[in-house]
């Protein structure tokens, strides 16, 4: 993919700050948070990278810091492949990416999720909500310290506690399958009918 | 919306200066027939008339992201059954390839052409379900009986060759779960020929309906740069008049073999994304008939990947060497290399896109599944201003989205 190529290298000749990132497939490149929009726009209108396939984050937790990574793939609707863009968020503790929505109106649901999820706050967006969960949820669930049971929650709404006589949302998957805690139960116990070794065909089941 | 129907100003007093008229708000769904699943959309209408609609998605938000991140990667197979839960055959494949790009492995060609096979005849599921749902929108009540029957004789040919009509789970990372059965090729040839008059029929009920013309020529247009800019993909992007088409212009499993024509709308209505659907299930049916004609021999998995692919279990149960690799990767997982990789596939909805960062191990980093239906619902606040509220569900019906994929 020549064309992909070309781009990356006229993004590197244009901002010092600019690194090809490690890939397997498509070109990358790592953005300092403060050249992203100015990047992104560049292979928009420069490049034809005119689609914007997804935004994600990803939490590298307990690995490099800065903890956060937003990560954006484009298309290109002529060229058909794809680049990855990559920024980190500087800040630990209250990350924040600048918005691409002025440049695809798309991006808006793809930073609520980010947001939703990460907690990672895209300054400029005009309207940053929650979007999966709901507005009053206090958690950011794809975070690493989240743990895969989930956390038992404090439900938003004094009338729906009151009818249904029930404070919180269970954490909902504990005690399901896959779920560890680290120092807690271990597999064969959150999930014992794997390994109930206490009847056979020729032991009856205790209390049968 | 037809220009003549401008919305008057809401706080405008009447010729008389009597009444005031005020916007109301509406909360439709989740659980409106029309919204197919569970969205929410939160109206602002004035009389008929939308002036504002927010929907409200989550309601089957089940964190398959989350739950990626703790399991192997063969164990998530059937976590994208329920991604777009109306070709889940497609979904399979998609991650299959997505996590394959990752361990820079190839498949036989064998395993390709089934991959092509059962992911055509997915599409053509989806598309079926997606027109009977459009025409019961719309008031066509015929449609819908004429499609299920079809679907039925899909789900039979899916159960015989997965185990399961509707949750398939069929493919593993290197492979397939198992080779097609004797005489199943047979049929799904005979089905094909049976299915194109049949074809014809269903959408003649449609194409040529005065009701079903009106209630969707016009109505939701997108233009070429609104669905560009909005991330839409698949026939949505097509209708638009974007011949774009992933299967064409980005081949993977093979699909540079066959010949396929890419439809391709011009005013992008609903009454356009109808017409899209139903030529690619024409298509759909060509490729199928390409595909089962050169049907090559050969090896159904990748039988060098010793660490991805745990191997058949007859070989399992009588040789040590195969019994140990099986172990390893039902305990492990398939082993992969540290990197990230995205892929995209050209699914019924669009284009079904997975981001893998690996650190190496059976065990993805983090696994971001693309949705197409979250983005091709994106648009709805912007398409919706101005229409009526039974535009509003015929525009739903046009969109053709899955829930299950937009909340995942």
């Amino acid at each position: 993919m020549p064309a992909a190529l070309d781009a990356v290298a006229a993004l590197k000749g244009r901002w010092a700050g600019v690194t090809e990132r490690a890939s397997l497939d498509h070109p990358a490149v790592n953005v300092p948070a403060s050249d992203l929009l100015g990047v992104l726009a560049a292979l928009r209108d420069e490049h034809g990278y005119d689609l914007l396939a997804d935004v994600t984050g990803v939490d590298w937790t307990p690995g490099p810091r800065p903890r956060f990574t937003v990560v954006y793939h484009l298309f290109s609707t002529t060229s058909h492949d794809y680049v990855r863009v990559a920024a980190d968020c500087a800040d630990d503790a209250s990350p924040e990416m600048p918005t691409a929505t002025g440049l695809w109106r798309g991006a808006d649901w793809h930073e609520r999720e980010v947001f939703d999820m990460f907690g990672i706050r895209f300054p400029g967006h005009p309207d940053l909500r929650r979007i999966l969960m709901w507005d009053e949820y206090p958690h950011f669930p794809l975070r690493k310290d989240f743990p895969l049971a989930g956390i038992e929650t404090a439900l938003p709404d004094a009338q729906v506690v009151a009818e249904t006589k029930t404070g919180a949302i269970a954490a909902p998957m504990m005690g399901g399958p896959f779920v560890a805690r680290e120092g807690g139960i271990n597999m064969s116990d959150a999930e014992p009918r794997a390994k109930d070794e206490s009847w056979s065909e020729r032991r009856p089941k205790p209390d049968a | 919306m037809p220009a003549e129907h401008a919305f008057p100003d809401s706080e405008a007093k009447n010729a008389q200066g009597e009444f005031e008229t005020e916007k109301m708000s509406l909360s439709m769904g989740p659980s409106h027939p029309s919204t197919h699943g569970v969205l929410r959309i939160q109206l602002e209408l004035d009389g008929e008339m939308v002036t504002k609609a927010d929907p409200v998605i989550g309601y089957l938000h089940r964190g398959d992201e989350k739950i990626a991140e703790n399991m192997t990667y063969n164990q998530f197979v059937p976590y994208t059954d329920r991604l777009d839960y109306l070709a889940p055959l497609a979904n399979n494949m998609a991650y299959a390839i997505a996590v394959e790009k990752l361990a820079k492995l190839e498949v036989p060609p064998r395993c390709q052409a089934i991959r092509v096979i059962t992911a055509e005849m997915a599409r053509i599921s989806a598309h079926l379900l997606g027109l009977g749902a459009f025409g019961i929108d719309v008031g066509a009540w015929t449609v819908f009986l004429y499609s299920f029957t079809e679907r039925e004789k899909l789900y039979k040919l899916f159960e015989e060759l997965t185990g399961a009509r509707f949750t398939t789970s069929y493919t593993r990372i290197g492979g397939v779960a198992r080779d097609v059965p004797d005489g199943w090729m047979g049929r799904v040839d005979a089905f094909c020929d049976q299915f194109l008059p049949l074809l014809e029929e269903i959408l003649n009920l449609l194409t040529r309906n005065r009701i079903f013309v009106d209630r969707t020529a016009g109505v939701g247009v997108i233009s070429k740069e609104d669905a560009i800019a909005y991330g839409l993909t698949g026939p949505n992007l097509r209708a638009s008049g974007v011949p774009l088409d992933l299967r064409k212009d980005r081949p993977y499993s093979g699909y540079e073999q066959y010949e396929f024509d890419v439809p391709v709308g011009t005013k992008g209505d609903g009454y356009d994304r109808y017409l899209v659907r139903g030529e690619e299930m024409r298509q759909s049916v060509r490729i199928l008939k390409q595909a089962i004609a050169k049907f090559p021999g050969g090896s159904w998995y990748a039988e060098d990947a010793k660490r991805i692919f745990a191997p058949p279990k007859d070989k399992v149960l009588t040789s040590m060497e195969e019994l140990i690799q099986n172990f390893m990767i039902v305990t492990e997982g398939p082993q992969m290399p540290a990197g990230e990789v995205y892929f995209e596939a050209e699914n019924p909805k669009g284009a079904l896109g997975f981001y893998i960062v690996s650190k190496g191990g059976g065990v993805p980093w983090r696994l971001k599944i693309r949705a197409p239906s979250f983005c091709n619902l994106s648009i709805l606040p912007k398409v919706c201003i101005g229409a009526m509220v039974t535009d509003l569900v015929s525009i739903l019906g046009s969109l053709d989205f899955v829930m299950g994929e937009c909340d995942r």
